[in-house]
């Protein structure tokens, strides 16, 4: 099967490419763009560690072949960050409340949180310990990162500069 | 002369954290070096069987693949395999870098596939062709040694070794005289260190120069520099070993495995560098297991629930290809069966057996065992007795009062509380009010529990290849400080810790401290992370190497602002005069005097702001100890286990960043949860896995998990600023709270537990035979 040329916009930066059909966005992003903090820890879905935001929703991108993805806006970890590399509230709550150790399944966790809050604002405890049971943690036993999301919940509400200016809304909500 | 501690104690940010939060770290899949080919491997499909030939020809006429290796071009490369741990004077177990002649379990490597990437390595594997002549494959290691047939023909009975201490007899008559002797054969699963990254390495030879540079995610990278100079007859400088993130390592990345072997051997072929990534599947498959054992624990009592005596008799899966040698690491299970117990007599036999099955490998506190038969036991003992567990525990825990004091199998303990964090954890907890409510609950028709486990466990070994460690310290020409330690940080926050404890010591800001770790060109060899002997080798190898640097500074100082040494002090980035705020004179202009002007350096000081030194533990290991108490309610219908409270009271003496300590205790405790109730590595009966996926194998995720509550009782340990490790005890301590509290909940049903992981349908089964009248 030939190569497929495919046009994404990655973190804002128009990124251009041409790849096999299997390749997948994550191999894409990580090997084409060079954006190495989407991260594989089972390559089966299961883990959550790859998830990025597709057009704002958060996606596996194990799961999700490069081509699949042709025409749509990407945001990745390294653009959850603002470009002065002010650190967004999931990120600076993660770092205050010990969310995390390794920091390999981080990436994966900063972006599910970072979508979550955007669609629940204010969710329970319950709630929230729902949410990021998409997502395994090998290191923290989750603590830290409950924490971290309650208190990234409470900052945003309280207006704290909302992540909201990198991360663009899925287009039908 | 020490300055007052401003970060150690304290809740600093991990210094970490804004490049792992940001994706700026560095894991090793994210290292890409030019023209760099991908390996990946052929593995065996079946638990045993004879190799006939290895055809991979169609696999090389694939577009894209540049060589297919098998044992005939790999092993008769390796020199050495042993480990720095073990050393070489053991009877170590076979360690083929491919399977020769014969595969030995699911998984096992039987060539590398070397190509221009990963996906086109993986087509090929799939065009090699092995043909294997089948053979019967010794699945369980509890009947292997009764087979006919042996996982390795030099090893009778499938038994890789077994240690033990005094006669049993000796103690026969203390079991015959006692009032009561308790005995109960416990069996624990497999389950898995299950590191979230993945092992991996790049490695790269340069034939010209004969030098080797790896790239590993590792706990240990000097353990991967002097193994791949052993293992390839390489100069150890030749070699040059670099990780800055690893994902998590848990024992799994302490030392090399036949893997990393393979891609070391393969790469003194290729002009460029090879990467290997390992999947899931293969890590859930063929990375090593832990755990995997069960043992004939038995201790008597006198009438009053006194230990009189305790023994066990442990056996455990060594897999088919273990590392590091398990025979040696399995006698800690008998000489810590004891426990922090008062026991009068013990004795053990600890004995490995091999299977065809994954390999046993180092997985956070792999003595657990101790623990887990020791306090399962109490509790099956209680109930017999007619005894609350936690009555006959106050009877016979040691008191901080009591210490030193060598238990029956001669463990010297020393600098441990296990009664006082006992009753702290239980204070935390309420027991009464808990009892209280668990009768009211009965009544309802509801099942609540309450479990307990205390332990204590050897830390920071000061023996051996982990019995130093060593730091240098630039404070470089602007008085920015840079401390260089061997490193093998994979979660546990190493450098936020050096950073601290360099500041501390220097007196500077932690701004102004950055750290330098995991590349072995440029730092002191170090034992790397494992043993829970990071934070306190750190701590004496930073004091020790600081001291040399404040002496220095001080002594510029002094002469500069022509006052005595012991009048200053160095604080808030400056050398002063003690309660003269504004004499001073700071770190930056003393660094400016040393390296660019040092024709006003005091007589005798040496010109530049760099030491090295290296700490030697001061003891054979320092002892910590903590107690876990578990709450949960059981549906019984269902089997559903739900936790309700979970406390840990931990001795693990100061602590340098509680966020770190308590991190620490969460992750094992977590880890340990998962092994009570749902993680579990299964085989069918002709040894094939059948949990090889996130969706099969089930670890905990953060709806199982309940809120950790902390107790911490300080007992400074004998080595630098009194740190003690607590790395590893989460996970030795979690499995028997658990289990204990279910057992609890399910008290009035008569059922005895000895079995884990307990899952829904074993609680439903105990119930239903209980209910049903038969054996529990």
């Amino acid at each position: 099967m030939a190569d497929t040329d495919v046009r994404m916009t990655v973190n804002g930066m128009v990124r251009r490419g041409t790849v096999p059909a299997r390749l997948t966005l994550a191999d894409h992003l990580r090997q084409n763009c060079g954006l190495t903090g989407t991260h594989l820890g089972c390559e089966h879905g299961a883990c959550g560690a790859c998830t990025v935001l597709v057009d704002g929703e958060a996606v596996r991108s194990c799961l999700v072949f490069a081509v699949q993805a042709d025409d749509t806006e990407i945001t990745t970890i390294e653009g959850i960050a603002s470009a002065d590399g002010r650190l967004s509230t999931v990120q600076s709550a993660f770092r205050d409340h010990h969310g995390l150790q390794c920091g390999f399944c981080t990436p994966g966790f900063v972006i599910s949180v970072t979508a979550f809050l955007r669609d629940n604002p204010d969710p329970s405890d319950e709630e929230i310990r729902e949410a990021l049971s998409g997502n395994l943690c090998r290191c923290t036993g989750y603590q830290g990162i409950f924490q971290a999301v309650r208190a990234a919940a409470e900052s945003l509400r309280a207006g704290s500069p909302a992540p909201e200016a990198v991360v663009p809304a899925p287009p039908d909500s | 002369m020490t300055a007052a501690a401003r970060y150690a104690g304290t809740r600093v940010q991990r210094v970490e954290d804004t490049r792992l939060l940001t994706g700026r770290g560095v894991f090793v899949d994210d290292v890409v070096r030019p023209g760099m080919l991908h390996a990946h491997f052929v593995r065996s499909p079946m638990a045993r069987g004879r190799i006939r030939s290895i055809d991979a020809s169609a696999a090389l006429a694939l577009d894209g693949v540049h060589a297919v290796y098998t044992a005939e071009d790999l092993n008769p490369g390796v020199r050495e395999h042993w480990y720095s741990l073990i050393g070489r004077n053991v009877p170590d177990t076979p360690r083929p870098p491919l399977a020769e002649g014969e595969v030995r379990f699911v998984g096992d490597p039987v060539a590398l596939v070397v190509a221009v990437d990963r996906y086109v390595a993986e087509d090929a594997a799939e065009l090699v062709v092995v043909d294997y002549e089948p053979l019967t494959p010794v699945v369980s290691y509890v009947s292997a040694t009764e087979s006919e047939e042996l996982v390795h023909e030099a090893y009778p009975r499938n038994v890789a070794g077994t240690l033990g201490g005094r006669p049993a007899e000796d103690l026969a008559g203390t079991f015959a005289g006692a009032a009561y002797d308790v005995q109960e054969t416990i069996h624990q699963q497999a389950y898995s260190a299950v590191p979230m990254e993945t092992r991996g390495l790049i490695a790269e030879y340069s034939a010209p120069t004969r030098e080797m540079t790896i790239w590993a995610s590792t706990q240990s990278p000097h353990e991967v520099r002097l193994f791949c100079s052993r293992l390839l007859g390489l100069p150890e400088h030749h070699v040059r070993v670099v990780m800055r993130d690893t994902g998590g390592g848990f024992g799994q990345k302490a030392v090399p495995q036949r893997e990393d072997m393979c891609v070391m051997l393969a790469a003194l072929r290729l002009p460029v560098a090879l990467k290997w990534i390992e999947d899931r599947q293969e890590n859930l498959s063929s990375a090593g297991q832990g755990r995997h054992e069960h043992g004939a624990a038995r201790m008597a009592f006198d009438d009053d629930g006194r230990i009189l005596a305790a023994a066990i008799e442990h056996v455990q899966d060594a897999g088919a290809y273990p590392v590091p040698w398990p025979v040696q690491t399995a006698m800690v299970v008998g000489l810590l069966f004891p426990g922090p117990y008062r026991v009068p007599e013990a004795t053990f036999t600890c004995t490995s057996v091999f299977s065809n099955t994954n390999a046993r490998a180092a997985y956070r506190g792999p003595w657990q065992f101790e623990t887990l038969s020791r306090e399962m036991l109490l509790d099956i003992a209680a109930r017999r007795m007619g005894m609350d567990p936690i009555e006959l525990r106050r009877k016979n825990l040691l008191r901080r009062d009591e210490m030193p004091v060598a238990n029956p199998n001669g463990m010297p303990y020393d600098d441990v509380t296990p009664l006082e964090t006992f009753e702290h954890a239980l204070d935390l907890l309420d027991y009464e009010a808990f009892r209280a409510e668990q009768e009211r609950a009965r009544a309802e028709g509801r099942y609540l529990g309450v479990g307990t486990s205390t332990y204590i466990e050897p830390t920071t070994t000061g023996m051996g290849f982990l019995g130093t460690e060593g730091a240098t310290i630039r404070i470089e020409p602007s008085g920015k400080v840079n401390v260089y330690v061997a490193g093998g940080s994979s979660g546990n926050s190493l450098e936020t810790t050096v950073v601290q404890l360099t500041a501390d010591a220097l007196g500077v800001d932690m701004a102004d401290v950055s750290t330098i770790q995991g590349d072995t060109a440029i730092t002191p060899f170090g034992g790397g992370t494992g043993g829970s002997r990071s934070g306190s080798m750190i701590a004496g190898a930073v004091a020790e190497t600081a001291s040399v640097l404040r002496e220095r500074l001080l002594a510029i100082a002094a002469h500069r602002l022509e006052a005595a040494v012991e009048d200053l002090e160095l604080v808030g980035g400056q050398a002063v005069v003690r309660g003269t705020p504004g004499s001073g004179i700071s770190v930056a202009e003393i660094a400016d005097l040393a390296y660019f002007d040092t024709g006003k350096l005091p007589p005798g000081v040496p010109p530049g702001l760099e030491a090295s030194g290296r700490h030697k533990g001061q003891a054979p290991m320092i002892w910590a100890n903590a107690t876990h108490v578990c709450t949960c309610e059981v549906d019984v219908e269902t089997g559903m286990v739900t936790l309700l409270r979970y406390i840990v009271s931990e001795d693990c003496g100061p602590m340098i960043n509680p966020n770190v300590v308590e991190g620490q205790i969460a992750g094992g405790t977590v880890q340990g949860i998962g092994g009570a109730l749902f993680e579990q590595g299964v085989y069918d009966e002709d040894g094939n896995p059948l949990t090889t996926t996130f969706v099969d194998y089930l670890l905990p995720t953060s709806t199982e998990v309940p809120t950790i509550e902390y107790g911490h009782v300080e007992t400074p340990g004998p080595g630098p600023g009194g740190y003690k490790g607590v790395g590893e005890g989460g996970a030795i301590g979690a499995p028997p709270a658990v289990v204990n509290a279910v057992a609890d909940a399910l008290a009035p049903f008569g059922v005895t537990l000895t079995r884990l992981p307990v899952t829904p349908a074993s609680v439903v089964a105990l119930v239903q035979a209980a209910r049903d009248g038969g054996p529990a």
